[in-house]
């Protein structure tokens, strides 16, 4: 007893040293983890609070290049809308009504407060929680293209899993064919992402459009990517393509949050034991 | 230095500048300097180890929140405030009788230097091969941890410089 007692005077400064190094390790490798960090991250009350205020301030610095990519987007839609004159009274975009036609997605618009680009394992914080209706595995889009996934949610804030992110993967597909392959990211450079295991046979050529490819739950179909940047024609087994975003990732404001009313109905068929 | 006050004064400060400042920084897209290991710099000296080790990890972890990175910052914060002692024992050449007196600002500056130089290296170091995670790309971890060491040492002494010249 003596001895033990003289063992953990002596090293008491190693043990406690241990201790907290153990506490910081295990919250890394849990935080690496999609949906495991329950606790550190920049969705809780206070550091969401201190962000949207910090936000707040430097929001001003970019009002004009916001007001002309909606501008831009309202240009879009108006002219989508034109179009289809004859169908638009069929549609409505934010109730659901299983009498009108039948709606897949909703989307709710949502601000970014903070945005990591430059790391490895980079995540988005936005100012829509639980309260607004977002959950876990919801897309996040804005009008340039995907941005990312919620992998973690509060009352009032959301963290989003950025593409830029080496645990992301997505489903994308060449525009206008149903040629698709996973769309991951190699920590790099952030202008730049890639897609791989896309067969060999599919007509790919530099400029060529990338999009979302509707075999997942999370992402509407046909939501931009980038364009080819490069090809990897070895005889390597993955067939890496590198896709250059349409979105500059480093320069992020407003985003849609896309919830998929058929998710639950999808996973029930698929998985039928959970 | 030894008040109570001035070291929560410390801690906050170093807290917000690295949360609300530097980390925005990104200079050439991924630099970026990591000043609030200075808290580790100025801590006065004391026998009792426990609450330094413990304030300097809150530190670090509450960095963590607001940059969604785990316990990177914790532990390599922590990392150093443990060798710390052995650092001012190589450097400094200190005893325990001799730790109410120490001051960083009295020793000379080619001690001072190689001293915070260490260990700024050593805590940037750990920090980037966490944040990198895999044995892949480790020449990119050697660049990362050259280009904000120099960049948080360059801060550090003119923040230094500055700060006693104006005495």
């Amino acid at each position: 007893m003596q001895q033990l007692i003289y063992f953990f005077q002596k090293f008491k400064y190693f043990l406690f040293f241990l201790l907290l190094a153990f506490i910081a390790l295990a919250l890394t490798f849990n935080n690496l983890e999609f949906h495991k960090s329950k606790f550190v991250n920049s969705a809780n009350f206070f550091t969401g609070g201190l962000y949207s205020k910090a936000n707040n301030i430097s929001e001003y610095l970019g009002l004009k290049s916001e007001n002309k990519l909606l501008a831009e987007e309202n240009t879009r839609l108006k002219n989508i809308i034109e179009n289809n004159e004859s169908i638009i009274s069929d549609i409505d975009s934010t109730v659901v009504d299983s009498i009108k036609y039948h709606q897949k997605y909703t989307f709710t618009a949502a601000k970014i407060i903070n945005n990591n680009y430059a790391k490895k394992f980079n995540f988005l914080t936005i100012n829509k929680g639980e309260n607004q209706g977002i959950e876990r595995e919801m897309a996040v889009v804005n009008s340039m293209g995907i941005i990312g996934i919620t992998d973690n949610t509060t009352e009032s804030y959301a963290r989003v899993q950025s593409i830029l992110n080496r645990n992301s993967k997505i489903n994308a597909r060449l525009r206008n064919t149903n040629y698709f392959g996973t769309l991951g990211w190699d920590g790099l450079n952030y202008n730049s992402v890639q897609l791989s295991d896309i067969p060999r046979q599919a007509p790919l050529k530099i400029g060529d459009t990338i999009e979302t490819g509707g075999k997942s739950t999370i992402f509407p179909e046909g939501i931009l990517i980038g364009t080819i940047s490069k090809i990897n024609k070895g005889n390597t087994a993955e067939n890496m393509v590198y896709v250059k975003l349409f979105n500059d990732m480093s320069n992020l404001g407003y985003v849609y949050v896309v919830k998929n009313l058929d998710k639950d109905e999808i996973k029930l068929l698929e998985n039928p034991n959970e | 230095m030894n008040k109570p006050l001035n070291i929560l004064f410390l801690f906050l400060s170093l807290l917000f500048l690295q949360i609300f400042v530097f980390n925005n920084i990104s200079f050439l897209g991924f630099v970026n300097p990591y000043i609030y290991i200075i808290f580790v710099f100025l801590y006065p000296l004391k026998e009792n180890r426990i609450p330094f080790l413990l304030y300097a990890f809150l530190l670090g972890l509450i960095i963590d929140f607001f940059s969604d990175s785990g316990g990177i910052h914790a532990f390599s914060i922590l990392c150093i405030a443990y060798l710390r002692l052995f650092f001012v024992r190589l450097f400094f050449r200190k005893v325990v009788t001799d730790y109410p007196f120490f001051k960083l600002k009295s020793e000379s500056f080619g001690k001072t230097f190689n001293y915070v130089v260490a260990l700024t290296l050593i805590h940037h170091l750990i920090y980037f091969s966490l944040a990198n995670f895999s044995f892949n790309n480790f020449s990119n971890v050697f660049l990362n941890t050259i280009y904000s060491s120099t960049f948080t040492l360059l801060l550090y002494f003119s923040g230094t410089y500055i700060f006693t010249n104006s005495k």
